[in-house]
């Protein structure tokens, strides 16, 4: 065969390939929200879920993802980028710096159930924090600390050095050029990075089933008093998530409409993910149209 | 390349009372690890004039450039040695605040290198982390600048626009009014019209003839005609050494050294 033939092939060969995966996933996608989004209704979505008889919703579960997101993503962003900047801009090329590394990138595939039982011992048992929300942001810490630090670090190496020169040429210390010149240029990937790290921090149920838990106590909307024992903002009560409460309904629920909570609770979950998927692309295009070919003023 | 004896070198010694000198190194050596690069290069330069630095590539020139204003400080293993004299300082020594020297000794780089923000702040930046927080003061900066320049014209209407947004030669001159808003003595030009159409290198070239009335400019080129057309002084390198210093018309017309003319007449390089 000659070389265009060739070409002709691998290009529909590569085509199969790519075809493939998008119709899995199409069909993933489309398989949940059609079997989902017919049982999400106003009251699903903001309802108390049910112990024993049907009609049970999702709100608190809902309340609890989107609160440990927040505590997990507030204590990760700075210690992400803090660990992010030492390594790319401060940290001198030897041995220990690769090592740190390479322990990162180690950390970052190890499986989010060994980094549950991890959380588990650590923080509820040895810190005493118990089935808490805490016990649960510190676990997702874990689990996406390296992800977010290595996101940073790439981030910033990719901020050409002639930006630092520059920098360094009008008389700024490293610090100043650090963080007025060089993160700045990298904030889209910096921010396109924790927004995915929250997608997947939204949907994780494995490292939070021990350290969070698996169930919720009855909370009192109306006082939001981060000490008061049934507040939903206090850190220290355990929370079950929305994935939790997936992953807890299909294996031991005795709801009779387990199924079809289910399938409306991975309907809303998939969107949410989707929903940060989809943030993460508009706001770090946005913010690099801002900061290249911008036609906003100011 | 043909060996070249380092006794037969000839520097004009501008030190001599006659000019005034804004910035002069004594036996300068620049390596890198253990290779070195920069062979102990003594050079004074003419306060108010433009000295061109010539000489094929890895000859050093940019390496020499960059070490007095000791930018090879953040390359990994470089060491420089010697003294870089200015206003009586040896800008080289550990005591130096080299941040504070950097307002003084302003430098443009080869390529256009604007920061991810907008004209007027590209200008803005540094001078107001320095302190200067004067809004009218700002202000007419940034027309100065721009104009000195030769951008004012094209964007006083988009100071608010990312810079990236302008043309390759339009950020070099934005890098060249970012560097003058600093109001530096000396301006250090690492080929700065390298990477600019024939167009935009006349206008840098006009710029940097009216910049001299006001600053000290050394400047590295690859082109011959421009070290012609606009320097006061050239000084050639070769292998690392700066082998003939003089009057840029002597150093094209009568060179005193063999490697010189041949480089200068394009017989090698």
């Amino acid at each position: 065969m000659n070389p265009r033939k060739w070409d002709k092939v691998a290009t529909i060969v590569l085509y199969l390939i790519s075809g493939f995966i998008i119709v899995v996933l199409a069909f993933l996608l489309l398989y949940i929200l059609i079997s989902g989004l017919p049982h999400v209704t106003w009251k699903f979505i903001t309802g108390r879920s049910s112990s024993f008889a049907a009609g049970g919703g999702i709100g608190i579960q809902l309340f609890n993802s989107l609160y440990l997101l927040i505590l997990s993503m507030l204590i990760s962003i700075p210690l992400s980028l803090g660990a992010g900047i030492y390594l790319s801009e401060y940290a001198p090329k030897n041995w220990l710096t690769n090592l740190i590394r390479n322990m990162i990138e180690i950390l970052s595939s190890l499986p989010s159930v060994v980094v549950g039982l991890f959380g588990f011992l650590v923080f509820s048992i040895n810190m005493k924090l118990g089935f808490s929300i805490l016990s649960g942001a510190l676990a997702l810490t874990v689990f996406n600390l390296p992800l977010l630090t290595r996101k940073v670090e790439d981030s910033l190496q990719a901020v050409h050095y002639t930006q630092r020169e520059a920098g360094y040429a009008l008389g700024l210390s490293r610090w100043e050029t650090v963080t007025h010149v060089v993160v700045p240029a990298a904030l889209p990937g910096i921010l396109t990075g924790m927004i995915l790290g929250a997608g997947r921090v939204f949907g994780e149920a494995a490292a939070l089933i021990y350290t969070a838990g698996q169930s919720s106590p009855p909370l009192d909307f109306t006082n939001w008093n981060p000490t008061y024992i049934a507040s939903p903002l206090n850190p220290l009560r355990s929370a079950e998530t929305l994935a939790v409460h997936i992953w807890k309904i299909n294996s031991e629920g005795i709801i009779p409409d387990a199924s079809a909570v289910s399938a409306g609770s991975s309907a809303i979950l998939i969107l949410f993910v989707l929903l940060f998927n989809f943030a993460a692309r508009y706001f770090g295009n946005k913010l690099y149209r801002h900061l290249t070919g911008a036609r906003e003023r100011g | 390349m043909e060996k070249y004896d380092r006794s037969q070198r000839y520097l004009k010694n501008l030190e001599d009372g006659q000019h005034e000198i804004a910035l002069s190194t004594d036996d300068l050596h620049v390596a890198y690890g253990s290779k070195e690069a920069i062979h102990g290069v003594s050079l004074a330069f003419e306060r108010f004039k433009i000295t061109a630095l010539i000489g094929a590539s890895g000859s050093g020139k940019s390496t020499y450039l960059r070490s007095l204003n000791r930018m090879n400080d953040n390359i990994f293993g470089t060491k420089v040695t010697g003294k870089i004299m200015y206003r009586g300082l040896d800008v080289n020594s550990n005591d130096i605040d080299v941040y504070e020297m950097r307002k003084h000794i302003g430098m443009v780089f080869q390529q256009p290198n604007p920061f991810a923000k907008s004209i007027y702040d590209n200008i803005t930046f540094a001078p107001k982390r320095h302190g200067e927080r004067r809004k009218a003061v700002l202000d007419e900066m940034v027309e100065t600048t721009l104009k000195q320049a030769g951008l004012w014209e094209q964007v006083k209407d988009d100071l608010y626009q990312s810079a990236l947004a302008l043309s390759g030669g339009q950020q070099q001159r934005l890098c060249i009014a970012r560097a003058i808003a600093m109001q530096p003595d000396i301006l250090l030009l690492d080929e700065p019209a390298s990477v600019l159409d024939p167009i935009s290198t006349a206008t840098v070239e006009d710029t940097l003839l009216q910049l001299k009335e006001h600053y000290t400019i050394i400047i590295v080129t690859h082109n011959m005609q421009q070290a012609g057309r606009i320097s006061d002084y050239t000084a050639f390198f070769h292998l690392g050494d700066a082998l003939e210093y003089d009057e840029t018309r002597k150093i094209f017309t009568r060179p005193k050294i063999k490697a010189t003319e041949d480089y200068v007449s394009g017989h090698f390089g």
